[in-house]
């Protein structure tokens, strides 16, 4: 079996994110990381390696960025992955989601993989949407928000949290998975991983190189245009109080919920 | 023609109230741009025409049914494909849930359609849709405008409010749709499966919640003396990652996929804020969180926020909320 988990490069949590007024993008610059729901993915593939129910021969880290996205791929592959697939090409910025689950879902064709593993979402555009879009493209069954997934004769048996309480369902590989953060507690690497994470095999391609028609990507390419930024309407800050002496803490709280009745 | 076309969840014959919400929000915003609002459904024979019928009375005029297997979105994804083809919808609209990501996003795949989601407003310019989406953990508001031929836009969950109109009963289209091979290797076993206790949270007025920053199952007994302590109508509530953990009972999830709430006072006690979750619970009268994360977003819309361990805080909370009870 081929696993290719599909990973991004987020701004790192501590950093502050804000829109870049000049290109009305996001501002991608500042501290990077992999996107932390992407570790779930990378753990769901190790796991499967791991089980021992099926040989995986080969776990493919796979993103589309700029040149740094290429420590995020260093950090997937200190996780487990094998090697890395990285698509960048200055014709995909700007590209939305359609623009980028097709740009994915071309590079993920030339590997040819039995199973897709994506995390729930992004740290920064907090995007669920990325494997849905991947799946229809390569012709794949796929299932978001997946909290126990179990390999059985023919494909998967997984479970997650729906509308109406936890559906369980069976799906045929090859397929698309996104994961929740439940799934799995991710290891941390090793210190010989991360120092032997730049020797692994790391493949650049263009979009040209996998068959991207370019009309269908980018800024020019993208159906939806995002802009006028603006505020939302002003909610007055709340007080805070910083815990210090509990016991004068508790006090506060308590004459905080005294006032407005709440005792 | 400006029509929008909807997608109409239902669950042992009673229609989902977020995507009601959408069929709303669709025909307000339809009769805004010259077109109507019309849904499509996708079930077994509980689709009655009597149900589908139904959904006019939330605006829409016209309901395509198709045969097909419920709570997968890729047979959605073909049906409303179908529709659109022989329709020419300029838009299609979304209540929150988790499947209206799913379609939405798989839609947006298959007719190469520009998709916002999170949507919390819609609003008609020049005879367009254009949909606001809060951005930066709801610091920045993104407006959507749509090239081509539609426009996809995912709710937020509970963004579309569902009004009732004097719109009559909808007209019952049935089509065949021919699903494509991939929705057909997904197989619903089980669906809607409930784990854990019953609790009613919906009708507390007070509730202590509690999230991953409790540290492990067994804390939670923190949140229920604190509870026990307000007496009367409170009870405890807990976030979808304590609940997808085995912490607490699903009943007692609010977000996303779990309740929305609005109690006098929501205590929250180790939860961090996430959007998933704020959306369950932000139209709380008064709330109140504990969290040892001076940068967690809870803090930026709660009324009061306390910065520290909440095991050394709650168990005194406790007592100080019985003593002043008592006293």
């Amino acid at each position: 079996m081929k696993i290719c988990v599909l990973v991004k490069e987020v701004p790192d949590a501590a950093v502050e994110k804000r829109i870049d007024p000049s290109t009305g993008r996001m501002d991608r610059s500042g501290e990077k990381n992999l996107n932390p729901y992407d570790t779930h993915a990378i753990e769901a593939a190790m796991q499967i390696r791991e089980g021992g129910a099926v040989q995986v021969d080969e776990i493919v880290a796979v993103t589309m960025g700029p040149e740094s996205a290429v420590r995020a791929l260093h950090k997937a592959v200190s996780l487990g992955a094998d090697r890395s697939l990285h698509l960048t090409d200055a014709s995909l910025a700007g590209s939305d989601v359609a623009a980028t689950g097709y740009a994915l879902s071309k590079a993920l064709e030339t590997e040819a993989p039995d199973l897709v593993l994506l995390g729930q979402q992004s740290d920064d555009g907090e995007c669920y949407t990325i494997g849905a879009v991947v799946a229809d493209h390569l012709r794949m069954p796929s299932l978001t928000q997946v909290i126990k997934m179990d390999l059985e004769e023919g494909g998967l048996r997984c479970e997650r949290q729906a509308e109406y309480g936890y559906d369980t369902v069976q799906i045929q590989l090859p397929a698309v998975i996104s994961v929740g953060d439940a799934i799995n507690e991710p290891r941390y690497p090793s210190l010989k991983a991360i120092m032997g994470a730049r020797k692994k095999p790391l493949q650049t391609v263009a979009a040209g190189e996998v068959g991207i028609d370019a009309a269908k990507v980018g800024a020019a390419g993208s159906r939806v245009k995002c802009g006028e930024f603006h505020d939302p309407p002003a909610k007055a800050a709340g007080q805070i109080i910083d815990d210090e002496d509990t016991t004068e803490t508790v006090e506060k709280i308590v004459a905080w919920l005294d006032e407005r009745k709440l005792i | 023609m400006a029509d929008v076309l909807t997608y109409v969840l239902h669950y042992e014959g009673e229609l989902n109230k977020n995507s009601l919400g959408a069929v709303s929000e669709g025909a307000a915003r339809a009769a805004e741009i010259g077109g109507e609002c019309h849904a499509v459904v996708l079930g077994g024979e509980d689709l009655t025409d009597e149900l589908c019928q139904s959904i006019g009375a939330y605006g829409a005029t016209r309901v395509f049914r198709a045969r097909g297997p419920e709570g997968l979105a890729q047979p959605v994804v073909d049906a409303m494909s179908r529709v659109i083809d022989e329709h020419g919808h300029a838009y299609a609209l979304f209540g929150g849930g988790l499947l209206g990501f799913e379609i939405g996003a798989g839609l947006a795949a298959r007719k190469h359609a520009g998709v916002t989601m999170e949507v919390t407003g819609v609003r008609a310019v020049d005879g367009k849709l254009v949909a606001e989406r809060p951005i930066l953990q709801d610091s920045k508001i993104s407006v959507s405008r749509y090239e081509g031929e539609l426009g996809i836009i995912i709710g937020r969950i509970n963004a579309f409010e569902v009004v009732s109109r004097d719109g009559g009963p909808a007209e019952v289209v049935d089509v065949d749709v021919e699903y494509s091979p991939w929705s057909n290797r997904a197989t619903m076993v089980q669906r809607g499966e409930q784990r854990g206790a019953d609790v009613d949270i919906e009708g507390a007025d007070i509730l202590v919640a509690g999230g991953r920053g409790l540290g492990k199952a067994e804390n939670f007994s923190l949140a229920e003396e604190l509870a026990g302590a307000f007496g009367g109508n409170s009870a405890v509530a807990a976030t979808r990652a304590v609940v997808d953990a085995g912490w607490y009972p699903y009943a007692a999830q609010i977000g996303q996929t779990g309740k929305t709430v609005a109690p006098k006072l929501y205590l929250a006690a180790g939860i961090s804020g996430a959007i998933q979750h704020k959306v369950g619970m932000q139209s709380s009268e008064n709330i109140v969180a504990i969290n040892k994360d001076a940068n967690a977003p809870i803090f930026e819309f709660s009324d009061l926020g306390i910065v520290g361990d909440l095991n050394k805080i709650l168990p005194k909370l406790t007592e100080a909320i019985k003593a002043r009870k008592s006293g």
